[in-house]
């Protein structure tokens, strides 16, 4: 249900823009004003996000450790499972974010009649990293639209992944790897029975909105040709501030209308954990609890406590009374 | 807010990289490419707006039919015979890969492999002369060797 939901939302995106510029000749609005309002929602809301964010207290080390801490010093403990130090946690993290480490841990649950068997399985994370390096790479080479003269490592790295010369243009590697890439783990939601139980309309929503993006690139660049120049004479005037809608085919309106709609998305769908993995307090803190006393939440007051010696002081008549013996300790150097 | 010291620089870190393609260029001037059209030709062996979008599918096709198949006549949309040949025809009117070709080739950092193989005017021009050497030079020290 939630696939079909989605997959409709995508299809009207794409009418809204056909009959929006193909029909209406509504340019500056699809070109212009939805671009700048898009941009401005993501830059707002990642901000607020971030705030937001920072503003919950986090009382406890709840950090997820797959790994022997640190204990004594003759037991070998496991640096990057259960970090101590933020020396560790930072390399814990530079592992998460560039190489999907807690995916690649990942494991598939199977009935084998009455048994239920853990295996090894490493498709997800392969297809994960697969999209994110190749969408990475996508969104750098684009700066070639965004930037005059274009630097040369930009240059460098369109000339990589056109390396085949497959047609003219020529096909990048990155588009075939992250059509791939986006079938695989599209299918993966479609064939696993749970999975598809747990997923819903927001984890098919993004999927589409980005078949929709690399679909539209894809065809504008290989099928539904339009005149680059204006393109980048476009990109450059949203820049500079200067902008005017380009006189080329609605494919390119498409694709514009669905970066938009990807980005306004982002900052209140799952897509924001690129910045919520920061902010993940079972990834970004030292299991050191038990070394460190670790300032606990906000409203938390220190209690008043009283001392043995403070007692005997309030009950010391009584205690003499009844031949209580007394800590003569409490009265020394003083 | 907690962890300011390191959340604050987070999100100035991200605002700034969201952002690159606005700062980087201000204040710097993206003049719009002006190839040089030649004067004496009214016409392209296609419409101007066909030519501007698929140039580069036309030239792939006519090399396919010259090189594979051996055909060295393509008719255009109006039933005009041309001959297929970049450095003969093409070249014929645009006689400046670099007033023409690379204006809008530069501008969009698109990288034809046109001139792997073929000869632009230009360097043409200098075999006749003593420049010959330094312009060959240049030529193969730019262009990577070519598979096609």
């Amino acid at each position: 249900m939630g696939a079909v939901f989605a997959l409709v939302t995508v299809l009207a995106f794409v009418i809204v823009v056909y009959v929006g510029v193909g029909v209406a000749g509504l340019k500056s609005l699809f070109g212009i004003v939805i671009p700048y309002a898009a941009f401005l929602v993501f830059l707002l809301g990642m901000v607020y996000r971030m705030i937001d964010w920072a503003k919950v207290p986090v009382p406890f080390r709840i950090v997820t450790t797959c790994g022997q801490q640190k204990s004594l010093r003759w037991i070998k403990r496991s640096r990057l499972e259960a970090p101590y130090n933020n020396f560790e946690v930072v390399l814990r993290m530079i592992l998460e974010v560039f190489a999907f480490r807690s995916l690649f841990r990942n494991l598939k649950a199977e009935l084998k009649g009455p048994n239920l068997i853990y295996g090894s399985y490493k498709w997800l994370w392969l297809g994960a990293i697969a999209f994110h390096y190749a969408f990475f790479t996508i969104l750098l080479r684009h700066l070639r639209f965004f930037t005059y003269p274009v630097p040369e490592p930009i240059q460098i790295l369109d000339q990589i992944d056109s390396f085949f010369h497959i047609g003219l243009p020529h096909l990048y590697m990155t588009d075939v790897v992250i059509l791939a890439a986006l079938t695989f783990l599209f299918l993966r939601r479609l064939a696993d029975p749970k999975l598809r139980y747990i997923s819903l309309a927001s984890d098919y929503l993004p999927l589409f909105m980005i078949y929709g993006l690399v679909i539209s690139g894809i065809l504008m660049r290989h099928f539904f040709k339009v005149d680059v120049t204006q393109v980048k004479e476009f990109t450059m005037g949203l820049v500079h501030l200067k902008p005017k809608a380009p006189n080329v085919g609605v494919i390119f309106y498409i694709h514009l209308f669905f970066i938009s709609a990807l980005m306004a998305y982002f900052p209140f769908s799952k897509l924001v954990h690129m910045v919520g993995v920061f902010f993940s307090p079972t990834r970004n803190l030292a299991n050191n609890s038990r070394a460190v006393r670790h300032e606990p939440a906000p409203w938390w007051k220190k209690p008043k406590f009283k001392t043995y010696c403070e007692w005997q002081e309030e009950f010391k008549e009584q205690l003499i009374e009844s031949g209580q013996p007394i800590d003569e300790d409490c009265y020394e150097k003083k | 807010m907690h962890d300011a010291g390191k959340v604050i620089p987070g999100i100035i870190a991200f605002v700034l990289f969201v952002t690159l393609p606005f700062w980087s260029n201000f204040g710097k001037a993206a003049p719009k490419p002006q190839p040089e059209i030649p004067k004496e030709y009214k016409k392209c062996v296609e419409s101007r707006d066909f030519m501007r979008r698929e140039h580069m599918k036309l030239l792939r096709k006519w090399r396919f039919d010259v090189v594979r198949n051996n055909m060295r006549i393509y008719i255009n949309s109006e039933g005009q015979p041309i001959n297929m040949s970049l450095q003969n025809e093409c070249m014929r009117c645009h006689s400046s890969k670099k007033k023409f070709c690379d204006v809008c080739h530069n501008y969009v950092s698109a990288h034809p492999y046109c001139w792997n193989c073929h000869i632009p005017p230009e360097e043409r021009k200098g075999w006749a002369t003593k420049e010959v050497k330094s312009l060959t030079e240049e030529a193969s020290s730019k262009q990577p060797a070519s598979h096609h």
